[in-house]
């Protein structure tokens, strides 16, 4: 199957609310070891974004997900705003102008977008941020497309490798962030960038899935 | 939660239409995006020196904008860093041509906007260099965290490198100078109560009656340990030898290279507190700890101080640096020559700091 541009378009509405529905969540895992904004800021950005999509749902998928970059630059703070937006602006940059996405284009979209967020970050792995939801994702997405499965599978395997990543994070000590300045007392908590980071995967599977 | 607010998503834009109402003869507001900058911004040949961070933290930053200290300044929502295009739009705003320092505190979310500003700014032709300040000794290790975070010796910096733009200093000069006071300072916080994000509506986190939180940071997040309540002496000497103490801290910082138009990494030693030197010293109130209580840590200080053979030649005293009402404070020394304190007593006159004019 090739991922239309409505599907973007639709999927960046669903992770508006998605992200909205999980505000109190993320917030409060963010408490826990950071400063208790996550869910305030990216629900913030993403209603930004909603306001701007309207004016470029017609435009190509490429423009599409620049603008969603800007606006999250210009408008979450903190480090998830130049990092999500990172992300979305050089996705935006690798498919262009292309109006529909084959199985590759749509790796090469979240492959650049990753390798975004690590030139502005530069975490490693088990850093405990959302590289470790990002990093297996997209590994288990290559193997899965390289085994020649179809988008969906593959997509959902990747899904799977994000939320165990996720989950992983839990008995890391963080080593970015502000959650690294709790040392130890960051272990036994979930990152809440790699918890938006899940979200924002899982809601591209749930858009693209058929109900 | 009590609050002398109106509306949560209000809070930050008030507080900056009341500042500009207020001091409307030192400093503009400019709104979408947000930033406060100097009535005579541009001023002819002179740097700029820019900052910004989370709001909450008041008088720093917008507080600080005015003669002798900062050309501008992005204020984020609550706690939040501020977003690059105000960094951005405040470089276009008050650059002379001279050139853009940005200061910048050491946290991540400050530090990737200020990146991300930083190349959008060199992108349209204005020279800018970006210096951290990471002066808080409660993070022992740059290995394994983010580095130590910027706290007080951001105020010292920004009355220091101030003057230096206001005297002539080129952009070099002045980022030179922003870097080397940086790693003459240290300071340590310390917190009584925890404080309350307006968008949250809770604190942060919760101390009980006989506790205390050592080693934290200016966002009600917690810090390094939890004790039991103690004495006003031994708490300042607690956290005056965790200053002085403090050996050489070494990390690598990433500085904006304007020749070559990209970042480049620099490794900086900070050496530690000798016998003989001669600092400023800087008693700071989280926002709820009274200036008396104040008077009361710097007593001690003094004495821990004298008795290390190190010479306060001058302080400051009173909620520079906040965390909205949380009580509790800092101590910040940071080490002078003479250079440093022709500086410091240069004249300044902000909403915030104010002498000699």
């Amino acid at each position: 199957m090739s991922v239309t541009r409505d599907q973007i378009v639709q999927w960046l509405e669903n992770l508006a609310a998605v992200l909205s529905e999980n505000k109190e969540y993320l917030t409060q895992l963010d408490s826990a070891i950071g400063d208790a904004d996550h869910g305030i800021n990216m629900t913030r950005g993403f209603n930004k974004v909603m306001e701007k999509l309207p004016g470029v749902a017609d435009k190509d998928i490429g423009n599409i997900l620049k603008t969603t970059g800007m606006t999250l630059i210009s408008s979450v703070g903190g480090a998830s705003g130049p990092l999500y937006g990172t992300f979305f602006m050089r996705s935006g940059m690798a498919v262009g102008a292309k109006e529909t996405l084959n199985r590759e284009d749509l790796y090469e979209l979240l492959k650049a977008g990753v390798d975004g967020i690590v030139q502005r970050g530069r975490p490693v792995l088990a850093d405990k941020t959302m590289y470790d939801a990002w990093a297996p994702a997209l590994e288990a997405l290559r193997s899965a497309l390289d085994a020649g499965m179809e988008t969906l599978p593959a997509l959902s395997q990747a899904v799977a490798a994000a939320e165990t990543g996720m989950k992983n994070t839990i008995p890391l000590q963080a080593r970015k962030g502000r959650a690294s300045y709790l040392g130890e007392r960051s272990i036994g908590h979930q990152d809440p960038g790699a918890t938006s980071s899940y979200l924002m995967l899982k809601s591209l599977l749930d858009t693209l899935q058929p109900a | 939660m009590k609050k002398l607010i109106n509306a949560v998503d209000d809070v930050v834009r008030e507080q900056l239409e009341g500042m500009a109402s207020a001091h409307s003869d030192l400093l503009k507001v400019h709104f979408d995006p947000n930033y406060v900058y100097r009535a005579d911004a541009p001023v002819a040949g002179k740097v700029a020196i820019i900052s910004g961070g989370g709001s909450g933290h008041e008088p720093m930053h917008g507080g600080f904008v005015g003669m002798g200290m900062l050309h501008a300044a992005c204020p984020g929502e609550v706690f939040t860093s501020p977003t690059p295009d105000q960094m951005y739009e405040a470089a276009k705003a008050v650059d002379s041509g001279a050139g853009v320092l940005f200061i910048v505190k050491n946290y991540t979310g400050d530090v990737l906007n200020f990146e991300t500003a930083a190349e959008l700014a060199f992108a349209d032709g204005i020279r800018v260099q970006n210096i951290l300040i990471d002066d808080d000794v409660a993070v022992k290790d740059s290995l394994y965290t983010a580095g130590r975070r910027g706290v007080g010796t951001t105020v010292l910096v920004e009355k220091i490198v101030g003057a230096a733009a206001e005297a002539g200093y080129s952009l070099d000069a002045c980022a030179d100078l922003c870097r080397r006071v940086n790693q003459y300072g240290r300071s340590m916080g310390m917190a009584l109560t925890s404080c309350t994000v307006p968008a949250a509506g809770k604190p942060t986190f919760e101390l009980g009656d006989a506790e205390m939180e050592i080693g934290i940071g200016i966002h009600g997040e917690p810090g390094q340990k939890r004790m039991p309540m103690s004495t006003a002496d031994e708490i300042a000497e607690m956290m005056a030898l965790e200053i002085l103490d403090d050996p050489a801290y070494s990390r690598t910082v990433r500085e904006w290279d304007n020749d070559a138009g990209s970042w480049v990494d620099k490794f900086l030693v900070d050496e530690p507190f000798q016998a003989g030197d001669q600092v400023i010293a800087f008693v700071n109130s989280m926002g709820g700890t009274p200036v008396s209580e104040l008077y009361a840590i710097y007593r001690k200080l003094a004495q821990v101080c004298a008795d290390k053979g190190v010479t306060i030649v001058r302080n400051l005293i009173g909620p520079y640096i906040t965390s909205l009402e949380m009580q509790g404070c800092s101590i910040t020394l940071l080490k002078a020559d003479a250079e440093i304190l022709k500086l410091w007593d240069a004249p300044v006159n902000t909403p915030g700091l104010r002498w000699g004019i």
